[in-house]
């Protein structure tokens, strides 16, 4: 996810995002493509319908409070979004979303991004441009220890790396 | 030496140090780890697959279903078989099935003791905390990680102390302190540190209202919420088959480092209600409309311990539910539905006219039985009242203690418990 430049609009929503928007409890037993489909829906019905893949998410701050499900940022993924950048995140979302390999971009800045602005992200050049704003927005580097399973596409991955080298295949 | 704060000597111990800086970044070693019904099994099970490897350690797993219990269509009963054959396929004997919620369960049944270091597969997992564990929730692919690897990463936190100084009035509860501390500190105030309970209250404070103090450190955002061991949580720890030891050594050094102190007065809280959509509108119930109501909800690992069903049933004894509400208890465990049975407090409820729900999540997360209707009012002694949570999306949901939840149900609007509490019976000499 790294190696590759993103564009795509905002969509901008405001402090303390939470779990039971994301991803809401009354369907947490459907599978992903349907419960991706009621994802935002109480803050904004028609969310799940009109976002587009390589869209990105905007939050103020406390992004993903609530409750451990990580649906909740596999339902963002599901449906294409490239990254949700906000100016904090909720702990367990954040290393969920990590996990998942859906990137989290801390940026102070996020609270100029206005709903609809095209962005671009280059994640591995550290860059990240509001181009309907002409302006670079800074935000804060993914830390050092999470940069491998970051780039290994997530915690999955990682640890598939990780055991085929335990398990000696001779390649290592 | 600087001196260690409690949550510093938790970290240490699990990553095999003598001291810990807030910052580190380690790897610890996980003594427990927890998981239910819906981040559980059906998550971990292809993720395990996908790696080829079994659970690191079966002993060390505790699976408990309470999400989608018991099953109410085909979708939840098919859940609830793929954890029943996980468990049996993975040999993990900790399995109790049907018999309340993970937060109520894992103590009753003895898994926790202080000192010890525990995730579970919910944002309410730091309740363990009130047990002098670090314990902390996290999500299914972390969890996977954890059963294939019997290790974590964990930033060092700080600790932001909360001291609780004086005593609780009559009708108010560890509950209305936690929507106070909501209020105060914002539900990031806690910023994903640990943070730790102290003080006079505290120490007033029996087992199950300090577990909804550490329940509640979720909603503050920190990642685990503390209280030290004292006489109180091994005499708890006892009657649940655990022999602890000497907890002498876990609390925070006079001469540790806190990031922040924050004092509050017990004596002078009053009963607080949080209005919709967040737990941080709490405010004094002075401040509160008389809101009218559809249903009352005493449930949930926050609100429905033995101890929350005596308060609601200590306002509800002789009354009635007002015509047009609805009463819905869901105790928090099996062990708790017997207990409350035994002892009278069951009929008093529903004398009163509650009824009584299977015990697990049910409403709370808006999973099971006793959801909302578009534009119904509750009020619950549940952690969370975000928008839908309870059902539909233009449902709203109050929070307060299970005194301020009877006491609304037996007038029909939000009201103020302590108008209903009775002078203490005098026995006849």
């Amino acid at each position: 996810m790294s190696a590759s430049t993103a564009r795509g609009r905002a969509w901008v929503f405001g402090d303390n995002v939470d779990t039971d928007a994301l991803a809401p409890g009354l369907y947490m037993k459907r599978p992903i493509e349907e419960l991706a489909t009621h994802c935002l829906e109480t803050v904004n019905p028609s969310f799940s319908e009109t976002v587009a893949v390589g869209d990105f998410v905007v939050g103020g701050r406390n992004f993903g409070m609530g409750s451990s499900r990580e649906q909740a940022a596999q339902a963002l993924k599901y449906l294409g979004v490239t990254a949700v950048i906000a100016q904090s995140f909720a702990g367990i979302f954040y290393r969920n979303a990590l996990n998942l390999g859906l990137p989290v971009v801390v940026s102070q800045q996020a609270q100029h991004i206005i709903d609809q602005d095209q962005l671009r992200l280059d994640l591995g050049a550290g860059i990240l441009e509001n181009l309907t704003q002409a302006k670079t927005v800074d935000f804060e580097a993914i830390p050092p220890h999470l940069l491998t399973m970051v780039s290994d596409g997530g915690l999955v991955p990682h640890l598939e790396k990780r055991f085929k080298r335990t398990k000696g295949t001779g390649s290592q | 030496m600087a001196g260690q704060t409690l949550a510093e000597k938790l970290v240490a111990r699990a990553c095999g140090r003598d001291t810990v800086a807030p910052g580190e970044i380690v790897t610890c070693a996980v003594d427990l780890a927890m998981m239910h019904d819906s981040g559980g099994p059906r998550r971990v099970k292809p993720i395990l697959e996908k790696l080829g490897v079994d659970v690191w350690d079966p002993a060390r797993v505790v699976v408990v279903t309470d999400h989608f219990t018991p099953a109410s269509d085909a979708e939840s009963a098919s859940i609830l078989d793929l954890t029943r054959k996980w468990v049996n396929a993975q040999g993990v004997a900790n399995f109790y099935d049907l018999q309340g919620i993970c937060h109520i369960v894992l103590p009753e049944r003895g898994h926790l003791q202080p000192g010890i270091f525990v995730v579970g597969g919910d944002s309410h997992s730091p309740t363990g905390g009130a047990f002098g564990c670090y314990m902390f929730g996290v999500g299914a692919t972390e969890m996977a990680g954890v059963l294939a690897t019997g290790e974590i990463w964990l930033r060092v936190p700080e600790t932001i102390r909360l001291i609780w100084n004086g005593h609780l009035g009559p009708a108010v509860s560890a509950k209305d302190a936690m929507l106070a501390m909501c209020a105060a500190l914002g539900m990031d105030g806690g910023d994903y540190q640990a943070i730790e309970y102290s003080g006079e209250l505290i120490a007033d404070l029996d087992m199950s209202e300090r577990m909804t103090l550490c329940n509640m450190a979720a909603e503050l955002g920190a990642q685990t919420g503390l209280i030290a061991p004292d006489t109180t949580t091994t005499a708890y720890l006892r009657d649940c088959g655990v022999e602890t030891g000497n907890t002498g050594a876990w609390h925070s050094d006079d001469a540790a480092t806190f990031r922040d102190t924050h004092l509050f007065d017990a004596t002078t809280l009053s009963p607080q209600v949080a209005a919709p959509h967040s737990p941080a509108n709490s405010a004094p119930i002075e401040d509160t409309d008389p809101t009218p109501i559809d249903q009352c909800y005493i449930g949930a690992c926050t609100g429905a311990k033995l101890v929350d069903l005596k308060m609601a049933a200590e306002i509800l004894r002789g009354r009635q539910v007002a015509k047009g509400v609805r009463l819905l208890v869901a105790p928090a465990s099996a062990r708790t539905m017997t207990a409350a049975a035994a002892d009278g407090t069951l009929a008093t409820l529903t004398e009163a006219g509650a009824i009584v729900l299977p015990s697990g999540c049910n409403a709370c997360g808006g999973y099971g039985t006793g959801v909302l209707a578009e534009d119904e009012v509750c009020i619950a002694s549940t952690a969370r009242n975000f928008k839908g949570r309870m059902g539909a999306s233009t449902s709203k949901l109050y929070l307060g203690s299970p005194y301020t939840v009877a006491a609304s149900a037996i007038a029909g609007h939000i009201t103020d418990p302590r108008a209903l509490i009775r002078p203490p019976v005098t026995e006849a000499a």
